[in-house]
């Protein structure tokens, strides 16, 4: 289909802006733009048949089934787009006096009890824009703590083989060296290695637990035991949190600071990649190093405190993802204690999908799983040659989005599949029933896979021709800029 | 079968589950959890609500915050109160976009990443660059990504921020900063804009100098001789920039920077008392690998056909782990969608008829506004005036006459606290600019 820029004609436009009858100032001549932005000229029909079109081309949780291991794609509520649009949130300055914003800081603050609750850690900083920026602000909180008791020496963060990448990216960012420690095959931290590993300049562990591959780490009070015996403190990656809400604390397995991912335990709609939130709850002695500002509360009085002398300092803009924070809020509300059977149904559906697919597919780790498991691919592969992804491209003429694929990365040819609770026995089934055809087509016909999918907007589309010769703007026709984006 | 929240199984359903799981209760399922580490008592959380329940809570708890509709707001500094089109609730709010992931598979997600493409066609042609990334999270951690990007290209780890630059922006910079191995020198003001020469002698030696385009003082600054002076040394020369500007100011591209970078939320996204809203960077080719976050490119289908994917994803966190240019996962693509929208609504003349409305309106408030300016600098959609009284009591007064007149400054700026920063946008007309006059005259005497 076109681009909007190619249905761009001289003239045209949609919008209107008030002018006001004002005289216009006139403007330093060397900071005036000479040569409009070349925003297209369309109408607004048109615009709107542009965007309805761009939404027929999109699949989401609203369209159809969406088992994205790791990636919490549950049900969006629509209250929770209801009330977000309240003028009284949706129109509120951040930087209105506390006075005239008690009701968005009290439901902040609230907020933070139930995740304080959650988590069993009791200070929280809703701050972070996101998980992999609330990884962040957890190490540079390590450091700072490590800082104030003088212990400058700790500097290297041991992270699982089957961590997510944001986590060794994040400690790159940080300025911390990584270690890694390795899996057992009853997909366990290894302890031994861990022994080995740990010593007087280990800051810390991240850790994800139930881990990328969907288990419970059987040995994680040990875990804890190791690292604080030894001075070091455990963060925990809550991409995985969804699956023991009610049921296990991140501060009652030992960790030290925990980030939640709103967007995913708490059902903050993903937007084709963002927004997200990323609030990271801390024991009460890394309270004073939270970010500035928090969130204080006296009385029946709410404010923001941006006096705090040990805090790390900002990490984002205001007081963070607030329409993030209405959404997980209402979210939070609709359950009430009963988030334990959210945790419970994701538990559930996911170990009913593995019983019915483990006969057809690789289980690398025999165990009943969380939230989520991980297949693999590996027999399809070596008898037939169909691969992860040519089963990946099929499920989509099955009107349902892949799973995650080749993650966890200790899993050859990984089909990482994660239902969550919110979905019907009959949509797990028809899952079922798609994965189990295509394992037969892998043996019967596995061209139709490697031709897969045949029903979308597209066919399979050349991934290592974009990345050669990026071309990541339109180029209008003016040649010389497309030459220019070539040449890059 | 509980009562609360968005579940769906029946007794019946879970009883057949269980027999094909092979398992007689739930309880099998969670014995892989420790025992010393179960949580065994119900969660101490507020009890459920229904859906008409919620609505009413959460309006009463709306009902407590004076938004822009129901005060005469003339808040700005960094988030503004621009008409966001009726368009951008009407797409937002489809669920193919709204409840879609990061459009990791392409074949399912053309809608978004076609609209990504757009959205960075239209960042680059704003800001005259030649690429831009799907979105960073907002206008302060993308100054901290320009810095990344920076160290790695020049070698060098000095950052120079101009003390005009939003105060945020320096706080995250400078928490930022230490990980990245960098350092933070800033450069003071001169009359409310960025002395040249002061810039030029800060940056001899650093990897990075960012200014702000209208600065936080509202004044514009001698952009074009500060990106020179920046890049005299060899410091990448960085614009922090509004979108809402770009129509009537020049494009940082065009007057030398190797980046712009800012918060989007004046074109297409609401105030939302601070989020979610987007960051933008854009950056001249040579930057292109060097980028944080997700790059939508096009590419082609097994027929030929034009299509769209994530491209040159070896830069990213899940390919290339600790050696990746940013551990960005999740961006800010719906609010940036808001973006793409609203620049299609307004298109080139709408931009610029947006910029000169704020033009006009802010020129109208120095005429009727009976206070002095605190700098004598040309300016944008904010000005600076000087107040008798602390800046601080002045908005505590005019509150109490449903006028927010503006930002203090000295909230940030030690030595400012009797200048108040008012902006304008184009929701505001001659008349509320009038009653701020009345109303200011009135607080002030």
């Amino acid at each position: 289909m076109q681009l909007i820029y190619e249905q761009s004609r001289p003239g045209r436009r949609a919008g209107r802006v008030p002018t006001h009858g004002l005289p216009v100032p006139a403007l330093p001549p060397e900071l005036r733009r000479e040569r409009p932005p070349r925003l297209p000229e369309v109408p607004e029909n048109e615009l709107v048949r542009h965007f309805t079109a761009l939404a027929d081309r999109n699949f989401g949780i609203d369209t159809g089934f969406y088992p994205l291991g790791s990636c919490t794609m549950k049900h969006n509520p629509r209250v929770n787009e209801r009330v977000v649009s309240l003028p009284g949130f949706r129109d509120l300055h951040p930087l209105q006096e506390d006075e005239g914003a008690q009701g968005a800081l009290q439901l902040m603050w609230e907020l933070q009890q139930i995740l304080a609750e959650v988590a069993g850690l009791p200070a929280v900083t809703l701050q972070p824009a996101a998980g992999s920026q609330g990884e962040l602000t957890g190490l540079m909180l390590m450091r700072a703590a490590f800082a104030d008791r003088g212990e400058h020496e700790r500097n290297v963060i041991i992270t699982a083989d089957t961590a997510h990448g944001t986590n060794p990216a994040s400690v790159t960012m940080a300025g911390f060296e990584l270690a890694k420690v390795a899996t057992t095959d009853r997909g366990n931290l290894d302890l031994d290695d861990l022994r080995a590993k740990v010593d007087e300049r280990t800051a810390g562990l991240m850790l994800t637990n139930p881990s990328t591959l969907g288990l419970f780490d059987e040995g994680i009070e040990e875990v804890a035991s190791i690292f604080h015996d030894r001075g070091a403190l455990l963060y925990y990656d809550g991409a995985n949190l969804n699956a023991v809400v009610g049921r296990s604390r991140p501060g009652d397995m030992g960790f030290d600071i925990v980030h939640y991912n709103l967007h995913k335990t708490f059902s903050q709609p993903h937007g084709g990649g963002g927004p997200g939130g990323g609030p990271v709850a801390v024991r009460a002695e890394l309270e004073p190093f939270l970010p500035s500002p928090t969130v204080v509360c006296a009385g029946d009085t709410y404010r923001l405190d941006h006096e705090r002398p040990k805090s790390i300092g900002r990490v984002r803009g205001f007081a963070g993802p607030f329409g993030v924070f209405v959404r997980s809020y209402a979210f939070m509300r609709a359950y009430g204690p009963a988030l334990k059977d959210m945790s419970e149904v994701a538990v559930l559906n996911a170990n009913y999908l593995l019983a019915r697919l483990k006969d057809v597919y690789d289980l690398p780790f025999d165990r009943h799983c969380m939230h989520e498991f991980v297949l693999s691919a590996r027999t399809l592969k070596r008898e037939h040659g169909v691969t992860a992804l040519d089963i990946a491209k099929r499920l989509m003429d099955h009107g349902i989005h892949p799973p995650t694929i080749y993650f966890p990365l200790v899993v050859a040819e990984a089909l990482m599949i994660e239902p969550t609770e919110t979905e019907t026995k009959e949509r797990l089934d028809e899952f079922v029933d798609a994965m189990r055809s295509i394992a037969a087509e892998a043996k019967d016909s596995p061209e139709t896979l490697k031709d897969a999918p045949l029903t979308r907007p597209v066919r399979r589309l050349d991934e290592v021709k974009a990345a050669k010769q990026p071309v990541v703007r339109y180029a209008f026709d003016d040649e010389s800029a497309r030459d220019r984006i070539e040449s890059g | 079968m509980s009562t609360a929240g968005y579940l769906s199984l029946t007794d019946a359903d879970r009883q057949a589950m269980l027999e094909a799981i092979g398992v007689t209760s739930l309880e099998e399922l969670f014995e892989q959890i420790p025992t010393g580490v179960r949580f065994d008592r119900e969660l101490d959380v507020p009890e459920a609500l229904t859906e008409s329940a919620l609505v009413r809570a959460f309006g009463e708890l709306a009902d407590r915050n004076a938004d822009t509709s129901r005060e005469l707001s003339f808040l700005g500094m960094g988030i503004y109160d621009h008409y966001v089109p009726a368009i951008v609730d009407a797409f937002l709010s489809r669920g193919e976009f709204l409840t879609a992931y990061t459009p990791y598979q392409p074949e399912m997600s053309q809608g978004v990443l076609q609209a990504i493409f757009e959205y960075q066609t239209a960042i680059c042609e704003l800001t005259a660059m030649d690429v831009s990334n799907a979105s960073g999270y907002d206008g302060t951690t993308v100054a901290a990504d320009a810095c990344f990007m920076a160290k790695a290209h020049t070698g060098r780890t000095k950052i120079v921020l101009a003390e005009t630059l939003h105060p945020m922006v320096r706080q995250v910079v400078k928490t930022y900063a230490p990980g990245f191995g960098m350092e933070v020198v800033e450069v003071a003001h001169d009359g409310g804009t960025t002395d040249p020469a002061r810039l030029a002698e800060a940056a001899a030696d650093a990897a990075i100098a960012i200014f702000q385009q209208p600065n936080a003082f509202g004044c514009l600054e001698p952009a074009p001789e500060l990106a020179a002076a920046a890049a005299e040394g060899g410091a990448l020369p960085v614009a922090h920039v509004d979108l809402a500007s770009l129509g009537l100011l020049e494009a940082p591209g065009n007057y030398g920077c190797a980046m712009a970078i800012g918060e989007g939320q004046s074109i297409g996204n609401y105030q939302s008392y601070g989020g979610p809203h987007y960051g933008f960077l854009a950056a001249r080719q040579e930057f292109i690998r060097r980028m944080p976050g997700r790059i939508v490119g096009e590419t082609t289908d097994l027929e030929g056909e034009r299509g769209f994917v994530l491209t040159l994803q070896t830069r990213e966190q899940h390919i290339r782990r600790e050696k990746a240019t940013s551990n960005m996962t999740t961006n800010q693509t719906l609010l940036a969608l808001g973006g793409l929208m609203t620049m299609c609504w307004l298109g080139p003349h709408g931009l610029r008829e947006l910029g000169e409305s704020c033009l006009a309106l802010a020129g109208y408030a120095k005429e009727r506004v009976g206070l002095p300016l605190a700098f004598e600098r040309p300016t944008f959609k904010e000005v600076a005036f000087r107040t008798p009284i602390p800046a601080r009591e002045v908005v505590t007064r005019a509150r109490k006459h449903g006028v927010h007149p503006g930002y203090p400054l000295g909230r940030d700026y030690p030595g400012l606290d009797d200048v108040l920063l008012v902006a304008v946008t184009e929701k505001r007309t001659p008349a509320d600019v009038d009653r701020l006059a009345e109303v200011l005259a009135e607080v002030v005497a």
